[in-house]
């Protein structure tokens, strides 16, 4: 690892300032004025950013999640009033899909990552990158100080034509929302046109590390569903102050096609939240299998199957809206396509798996989490998709278990398992392996603790969004209650050996994982301009392991 | 960090820059190229949300719908699409000029197309007031005595919606183009730098676009 040569190594390129420096430093040291991280322009740097704001974020909507959980202790009213309770699961709601789930691991991952594993020195649009994460802050600011300021209690869906007549305050929380769909369509805008124009020599499509398939299908989805999603919460905006009437049925307007258009995205937009986490576990199986991933085009197609059959799939929300017998036939079967494309991923995981060396480290562990959840998740997805099934379970707690099986479950793994598997490259610091295995065991198990008995209670009717509910409904409650604190602990035990490990963790070196992934050709943390020396040359596949080896192979760099 | 490597205009004060973190001159224009495109299906795509509030409610009431279209003015609207056809054309020829280096030609060219921009929302405004006298408006405003069939007041909403969500591309293309401008005032674009120009002309066609299918939807049909 001998800082030297120069970076200039691709054809045309211009000369890098610092290539007559001999030192390269780290980017978390290049620059350490407030101002150079605030305005900076490296990817590496902005994905630090994001993955603070984002922690903060989830953090506000897991305080938020305890609060419902909390209320919903004893039959009747616990620690809030009826109003307070309706504001506080929407609130959130709200910050945990916009502000948390969709921007997570594109915004902090993906920024860190994509370039990285392109061999290229910065995403297509830097600027953009660093207005997207500005967009996404001023968002956040609007949509939280509209929370402050009386809230909303529509829940996040913003079902017309409640929205449209509720006296709490709509209109800043969805203008809000509408900045935050901007930053991500900016985001994806700049993940599509860097994975086209910034592969470095070697680099063809399909030798692109998986990670950067699955963030590729994830910002066409970003790209195509979300300007739609924008045009209808400005419409809905517009209807609750000036009473419009587009979608009032006293007005001649349509509810039904408030659903019609929020689905149109939010259905597309849950593959925005899950298909990165998919990218993240592509890596991290591959990497503590020791295995070249099996299968590797099926899962490549199979992402952009996902995101493509996403777009076809939203009316499996609307079977009980009063749609025709065949509408909800066709919607049925395009939805199970995607379990289709799901379970193609899932074998071939587990392909990965089968005979490699594994190596249980702390995201390994998480894959093993989130395999379980995207497959117990998933199958509640297919039953849900029988449209006759899904009449009972509307809008039951069923529901509420379904979508943090799959969404919140598998996508939160994989934010664990990332976080974990590159804070070394990230941070250029190890953490305790120990404490990781054991907040990841308690993770999981409270998981399964708060959500199991949400099924089983959804199934025995009770309905989501209520706030008190019959005495017999009581054990199950305190069961998922329980299960929250649990995972709550499992979340605080990460926070505090990861904060340790930041400060006073050991320096990690470029390959503590013996990864064959193209991100870890750098240093930990790495340079500013991402690679020192001659750029490295990609002549073989990302995760090229020859046979299953064992982790004695010297550090790549 | 910037390169000189592009052979510019002789004596002209400016270079083509290439980012750092480009190869080459190539790929910096052709991601700037990508980007637009994308962008700009994201603006189709914002406008594609309003087509199916028209489509849907149009299919609701036919009637409504066809009588509160009558109502608007067809020469006003003619005027303003050729208009717009017009200042499509001028934008275009400024590319040409721009590949040519003929930097004086590209600010008229560009001029004209503000020009006629300017021209368009001015007849615009005489529709909006008309409109605003007549109360023909959107929703709980509506209060034009003689058409009164259910849906007609949802026609205006849609109308008022759509040409104000278009206007206001208007002008943010304007703004675009006027920036563009000033750079070709700075005699900054030859044969191999002329991306801005042909950014600027492309977001000034998608505003052209949007029009052509928002005309006959409102004004024909
Ligand atoms: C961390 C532990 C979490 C707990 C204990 C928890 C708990 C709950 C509960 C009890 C509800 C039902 C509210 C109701 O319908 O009355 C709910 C709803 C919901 N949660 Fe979570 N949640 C957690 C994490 C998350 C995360 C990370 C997300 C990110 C997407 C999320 C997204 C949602 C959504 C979208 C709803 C539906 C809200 C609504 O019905 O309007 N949750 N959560
Ligand atoms: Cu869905």
């Amino acid at each position: 690892m001998s800082p030297s040569s120069s970076i200039a190594a691709e054809p045309g390129a211009v000369p890098a300032p610092d290539e007559h420096h001999e030192h390269h430093p780290s980017y978390l040291v290049d620059g350490t004025t407030v101002k150079s991280w605030l305005l900076t322009l490296d990817h590496k740097r902005i994905g630090v950013m994001y993955l603070i704001w984002v922690l903060l974020f989830f953090l506000i909507g897991g305080i938020y999640a305890l609060i419902v959980r909390l209320e919903l202790l004893t039959p009747g009213p616990t620690i809030i009033d009826a109003m307070t309770y309706n504001r506080a699961f929407t609130m959130h709601g709200v910050v945990m899909i916009f502000l948390f789930m969709i921007p997570a691991i594109p915004g902090a991952f993906g920024n860190f990552m994509l370039p990285l594993m392109l061999g290229a020195k910065d995403v297509a649009f830097p600027k953009l990158n660093l207005m997207s994460l500005y967009l996404l802050l001023s968002g956040a600011v609007i949509a939280i100080w509209g929370m402050i300021n009386g809230g909303m209690d529509t829940g996040w869906t913003f079902y017309t034509p409640y929205s449209t007549h509720t006296t709490t305050t709509v209109a800043p929380i969805l203008f809000g929302a509408f900045i935050i769909g901007f930053s991500s369509i900016a985001t994806g805008l700049n993940f599509i046109v860097t994975t086209h124009t910034m592969r470095a020599p070697g680099i063809t499509w399909f030798k692109m590390p998986l990670f950067v398939w699955a963030m590729y299908a994830t910002a066409c989805i970003q790209v195509l569903a979300t300007p739609v999603l924008g045009l209808v919460l400005l419409l809905v905006v517009g209807e609750n102050i000036f009473h419009f009437g587009i979608f009032d049925p006293a007005r001649g307007g349509d509810p039904v096609l408030f659903q019609h258009l929020f689905w149109f995205y939010s259905h597309p937009a849950v593959y925005i939240m899950v298909l990165p986490a998919f990218g993240v576990m592509s890596e991290v199986v591959a990497t503590y299998s020791r295995k070249n991933i099996f299968g590797y085009r099926a899962v490549a197609f199979s992402s952009l199957g996902i995101a493509f059959v996403g777009f076809f799939a939203w009316g499996h929300h609307m079977f009980v809206s009063g749609q025709s017998t065949f509408n909800a036939g066709v919607f049925a079967v395009l939805t199970m396509l995607v379990g289709v494309f799901t379970a193609i991923k899932v074998f071939n995981w587990v392909g990965t798996v089968y005979k490699g060396a594994v190596d249980f480290k702390t995201p390994f562990a998480y894959f093993c989490g989130f395999l379980y959840f995207t497959v117990f998740g998933g199958m509640t997805g297919v039953a849900f998709a029988t449209a006759s099934l899904d009449v009972p379970w509307h809008d039951t707690y069923f529901v509420v278990a379904h979508f943090h099986f799959i969404m919140v479950g598998a996508t939160i793994m994989a934010f664990m398992a990332a976080l974990h598997y590159w804070f070394p490259k990230m941070f250029g610091k190890t953490y305790h392996e120990g404490w990781g295995l054991v907040s990841a065991a308690l993770i999981i198990l409270g998981f399964n603790a708060t959500f199991i008995p949400q099924f089983l209670l959804g199934n025995a009717g009770m309905p989501r969004r209520y706030y008190e509910y019959p005495e017999r409904f009581q054990t199950l409650n305190v069961a998922s209650t329980a299960g929250a604190s649990l995972l709550a602990f499992g979340f605080i035990i990460a926070a505090v050996y990861l904060t340790y490990a930041l400060v006073y963790g050991e320096r990690a070196s470029a390959n503590p994982w013996h990864s064959r992934g193209y991100e870890w050709l750098t240093e930990s943390p790495p340079p500013t301009h991402n690679f020192v020396g001659p750029q490295p040359t990609y002549t073989e596949e990302p995760h090229f392991y020859v046979e299953p080896e064992k982790a004695e192979v010297p550090d790549a760099v | 960090m910037q390169s000189s490597s592009v052979a510019g205009t002789p004596g002209a004060p400016h270079v083509p820059h290439v980012a750092a973190h480009f190869a080459s001159r190539e790929v910096q224009d052709h991601a700037a190229r990508l980007g637009m495109w994308l962008f700009l299906a994201t603006e189709i795509l914002l406008f594609a949300g309003l087509f199916v509030c028209y489509a849907n409610y149009r299919f609701a009431f036919p009637d409504a719908f066809a009588a509160a279209s009558r109502e608007l003015d067809l020469t006003m609207g003619t005027i303003n699409t050729l208009v717009l056809i017009t200042s499509s054309f001028t934008a275009a020829m400024a590319v040409h000029y721009a590949k040519e280096g003929q930097n004086k030609q590209v600010v008229w060219m560009f001029v004209l197309t503000i020009l006629m921009a300017l021209g368009f929302l001015v007849i615009k405004y005489f529709e909006y007031s008309h409109k605003f006298h007549v109360h023909q408006l959107p929703g709980p405003y509506y209060a034009y005595d003689k058409i009164q069939l259910p849906g007609v007041s949802m026609y205006f909403t849609i109308y008022f919606l759509s040409t104000g969500l278009h206007a206001f591309h208007v002008i943010i293309g304007m703004i675009v183009l006027g920036w563009v401008t000033l750079k070709a005032m700075r005699n900054e674009f030859n044969h191999s730098n002329y991306t801005a120009v042909e950014l600027g002309s492309m977001y000034w066609h998608l505003v052209d676009l949007v029009w052509i299918f928002l005309f006959p939807m409102l004004y024909l049909i």
